[in-house]
């Protein structure tokens, strides 16, 4: 876990990028948040809607936490930063409530859970803390963004396997327009029980930990390939 | 954040408690003005959700009221209070409708279901539960008509004793991999017969009804 973030004067954006979508990504390489991750990827619709509502928790509080930074002292810090993380919840919450009600009727259970999803106050605690306003909201985004990808790619991989299906009821979600992303994968698909149980979202997610290891050994020897090459052609 | 600067009044206690209530304070009053501010939608959208709950189990030609208006409170056998809704052909009663509990294999099974004046069952829908996705769920009438089998029984037919799944010596069809959930609905919905039965008089005679104001919105108390 490399959540070691270092200040320095200037802002490294391209780098918090990178880090929240694919280095430090919150599930493949911090492995956390997976009591909602595990709880909500039945079906890719499901996890885009839980990733997006977190996303939106995860900008406020980066914003939030390093507003109030200079005033909270280390030691008292943690319960104010969850209490902060905790009234954007119950804030979302409502919100969706009364004006995603459909949505809402799906994800209603798992909204509770997002106060518990500890990469919010990792986040809070190792990055906003230390950081400005601006690219602690970056963060925010770039951490939920790729809590987003990770929630999707699992919730289609499990919904594919598991029913046949990929995006069903996307429009509950995204309104009639994007209906078109409702696509029937397998036809006449008698499903496959495990994949949308929770035992099936452990295995899914132990194939993509695994597929994230094999792309990253990939990328690392390819780097080393040109940089041996590059110090031959030197020689 | 450096630390060699902070200012020495923070290493107070009472900063820090004044800084821990301020932020209490400061949540507690957010949290009220989104209360505030979402309240009356959320009442809203329950209300539809239950209108139409309702309306999938009661045919909307038989009645001429609004289903939400005026709900009876009675006693189930539990001693729990049951909010009835009356479908109202002017003041004769055509049918009514009450949420039962059953207990499945995970957790409670609400449903909600219409019995008319003569204590024949209009229809019966699962509103929500947790069972087993593919196997037990099957008691949602998106996923199969198992439920629409319940359509037109009573007390009386099949017998009480019958009213349980094929295992059990009953009627019902239980699903192949899952027993316990149909063995919950169906009890479920013989206790709602049961309280139909226990209640007829209260249930079925005329409603009184207030003429106070007609357009008045229904809400439930806050």
């Amino acid at each position: 876990m490399s959540k070691d973030t270092e200040t320095k004067p200037k802002t490294q954006w391209g780098r918090i990028a990178s880090d929240g979508f694919w280095n430090n990504n919150v599930v493949f390489a911090q492995s956390l948040a997976l009591c909602p991750l595990l709880a909500v990827t039945g079906t890719a619709t499901n996890g885009l809607g839980m990733g997006l509502a977190t996303t939106v928790v995860m900008i406020a509080s980066g914003l939030l936490v390093a507003l109030i930074r200079g005033q909270v002292t280390p030691e008292v810090r943690i319960p104010i930063f969850i209490l902060v993380i905790a009234v954007l919840v119950t804030l979302v919450d409502l919100g969706m409530n009364a004006w995603l009600h459909d949505l809402h009727k799906v994800l209603g259970l798992f909204i509770p859970l997002i106060v518990t999803n500890c990469a919010i106050l990792g986040r809070a605690e190792s990055f906003a803390s230390r950081n400005p306003v601006l690219p602690s909201a970056f963060d925010g985004l770039m951490m939920g963004v790729g809590f987003t990808f990770a929630l999707v790619m699992l919730g289609g991989l499990r919904e594919i396997i598991g029913s046949g299906t990929l995006f069903a009821n996307a429009s509950l979600l995204l309104g009639e327009g994007m209906s078109f992303l409702e696509v029937t994968i397998i036809p006449e698909y008698r499903g496959f029980l495990l994949a949308i149980l929770p035992p099936g979202g452990f295995i899914a997610l132990g194939f993509m930990l695994a597929a994230k290891r094999l792309i990253d050994a990939r990328i690392a020897e390819v780097k080393r390939r040109s940089a041996e090459s590059g110090t031959e052609a030197l020689a | 954040m450096s630390h060699a600067a902070e200012p020495s009044y923070r290493q107070r206690i009472g900063y820090q408690a004044g800084l821990l209530g301020g932020s209490t304070l400061l949540a507690a009053a957010l949290l009220v003005m989104g209360d505030m501010a979402t309240r009356d939608t959320i009442e809203l959208r329950r209300a539809e959700d239950l209108k139409a709950s309702l309306s999938q189990v009661i045919p909307p030609a038989i009645h001429d009221n609004d289903l939400l208006a005026q709900p009876l409170t009675l006693e189930n056998a539990d001693g729990e209070p049951v909010t009835v809704y009356r479908a109202l052909d002017g003041v004769q009663v055509k049918a009514v409708a009450y949420r039962i509990i059953g207990i499945g294999y995970a957790g409670e099974i609400e449903s909600i279901m219409a019995v008319d004046a003569k204590g024949r069952i209009l229809g019966v829908r699962v509103l929500s539960h947790a069972e087993t996705p593919g196997l037990g769920d099957k008691i949602e009438v998106a996923k199969d008509d198992w439920i629409l089998a319940f359509n037109g029984l009573s007390l009386g037919d099949p017998p009480a004793e019958r009213w349980a799944v094929k295992k059990d010596g009953g009627d019902f069809d239980q699903f192949s991999g899952a027993t316990i959930t149909p063995r919950g609905v169906v009890g479920s919905i013989r206790r709602g017969l049961e309280f139909f039965e226990s209640h007829r008089e209260a249930l079925t005679s005329p409603a009184q009804i207030t003429k106070a104001d007609p357009d008045a919105p229904v809400r439930s108390q806050p």
